[in-house]
């Protein structure tokens, strides 16, 4: 004989943590609500997708201004997850704020430099943004640096991963996987000493092992990103 | 009487499983032993153990690991010395548990106290990544990374490598982990026809220095069906002396690094034939 017991249902849940953009609008409200609009259509892109949250620490809205910002950042160009530093009662219950998150200077610096660009992640940012990696990268690690470039002075070894908002250099073999300029940036580059990828990429366009021309195997290449291709060279 | 001096923990691990950890486990073990150490290896494989039929000690296995964890027996119950070799003991494994038997607070408690007793501690990992062998792994001082010459085992052990410096205490106070590589099955015919790895290449790829190569021999399995560890079964065989040179090298020794069969120097670049 079979009896069915109903067992609990088990419930397993994964903390995952996510990048937001802060946003601080300053006074007077109507100027800033329209350089950022300019800003934003000369971007396209720059926020889409991304959470987005609205800190009112540096001005104090009246309440129609707030209203306005508020159905601007609620338009379907934003993401809006929460509002901070104002009278939570104007606030809808679902964008409250938000516990916790610790505040991250280089995407600060990021939003502030070349405010009128089409790219946003160009070159001559104020502060120099890097990571070195002084061992080796071993497979099954992921290595996940947004705010800049990635420097390795060992092997990147076979899935193992680099993702970085910049360009990547790697003065061993690479073996695993280099993703650059993971937030867009298209004049991200990666380098390396001995070229044995699984796969390569440049804001967004990737190459895999099989299109990847097999003379360049083991040596020490460049690779860029050029109208829309990913172009690799021999640097001997 | 000279002091005695703070134990080496050791842990042997691979990621894959089937390359010769519990073989080299009680190889190594008995190497030391046989150097005049005070040895003790522990089978972490809870559920799945093997290295008592190593030791020829599968009927002396009373209690175990997992009891002394739980406090149903003590350390001193539990420790089974070699009837052959003087200096040499197990910790058994237990065949009816599973790994989420071995706590944290139990085996910290464990290790430092076999930590007291004698000059090494060699835990025997399970194959894997997850509970049984980060637990193996985590009181160690030093590695031996156990890989064969074939790119799934060497990218395991390299996995092996990352999680040495992320998961152990040594590693979590920022302090460097000895790592070691020890070539099993090494094939010295098959390694020129291509079919498989070349040392250089292996030690290339995991860039930690190499311990010893273990040549493929018929006489280490003939070892563990006699349930006596090669190094004192046949102590004369080609993979008894890897093994003996392997465990002077960990105990500091200087001894130049032997090729089985080699014909070819050792650390000469040579890359043929590896597989992309």
């Amino acid at each position: 004989m079979t009896i069915l017991a109903h067992t609990q249902s088990q419930f397993r849940f994964q903390g995952r943590s996510f990048l937001a953009f802060v946003i601080f609008p300053t006074a007077p409200i109507g100027r800033w609500l329209n350089d950022l609009e300019k800003w934003v259509n000369e971007s396209p892109g720059f926020f889409a997708e991304k959470p987005l949250m609205v800190d009112f620490s540096k001005v104090s809205p009246e309440r129609d201004e707030f209203n306005s910002l508020l159905a601007y950042f609620q338009s379907n160009k934003f993401r809006l997850i929460a509002v901070e530093n104002i009278d939570p009662a104007w606030l809808p219950r679902d964008l409250l704020p938000l516990p916790g998150g610790r505040h991250r200077q280089e995407i600060e610096a990021a939003k502030k430099q070349s405010p009128i660009s089409g790219n946003a992640n160009s070159h001559g940012r104020g502060t120099v943004n890097s990571l070195m990696l002084n061992s080796p990268v071993r497979s099954g690690q992921e290595i996940f640096f947004p705010a800049g470039d990635i420097s390795v002075t060992g092997s990147v070894a076979s899935g193992a991963e680099i993702i970085s908002g910049g360009s990547i250099h790697v003065y061993g073999a690479l073996r695993g996987r280099a993703i650059a300029g993971s937030d867009g940036n298209e004049k991200a580059r990666i380098f390396c000493s001995s070229l044995e990828a699984e796969l390569v990429s440049i804001a967004g366009f990737y190459k895999s092992a099989p299109d990847i021309d097999p003379d360049l195997f083991g040596r020490p290449v460049q690779i860029w990103l050029q109208d829309n291709l990913i172009l690799l060279k021999a640097m001997e | 009487m000279a002091e005695k001096k703070p134990a080496t923990t050791v842990v042997v691990t691979s990621g894959k499983g089937g390359v010769g950890k519990t073989t080299s486990t009680a190889a190594i073990g008995a190497a030391l032993a046989m150097e005049g150490q005070r040895v003790v290896v522990v089978d972490f494989d809870i559920g799945l153990r093997n290295l008592d039929l190593m030791l020829g000690a599968e009927r002396r296995v009373v209690y175990d690991l997992i009891n002394v964890i739980q406090g149903t027996a003590n350390l001193s119950q539990a420790l089974i010395r070699d009837k052959k070799l003087h200096g040499l003991h197990l910790l058994a494994a237990s065949q009816t548990r599973d790994k989420n038997a071995l706590t944290e607070k139990g085996v910290a408690m464990i290790m430092g106290e076999l930590r007291s007793r004698f000059d090494w501690v060699i835990c025997d990992s399970p194959a894997g990544i997850e509970r049984g062998a980060v637990m193996a792994m985590k009181h160690a001082d030093a590695a031996i990374i156990i890989a064969n010459p074939e790119i799934s085992s060497v990218r395991d052990s390299d996995r092996i490598i990352g999680l040495l410096d992320a998961k152990t205490e040594r590693g979590k106070r920022g302090q460097e982990m000895e790592k070691h590589l020890l070539i099993t099955r090494y094939d010295t015919a098959r390694t020129k026809t291509g079919e498989m790895l070349g040392i250089d290449d292996i030690a290339d790829i995991l860039s930690i220095p190499v311990l010893g190569v273990v040549p493929e021999s018929n006489k280490v399995l003939n070892a563990s069906n006699l349930g006596t560890p090669i190094t004192m079964a046949d102590r004369d065989s080609p993979p008894a002396r890897a093994y003996g040179a392997a465990a002077k090298r960990l105990c500091g020794q200087d001894i130049p690094l032997e090729i089985p069969a080699g014909r070819k120097p050792f650390f000469a670049n040579w890359f043929g034939g590896r597989a992309a």
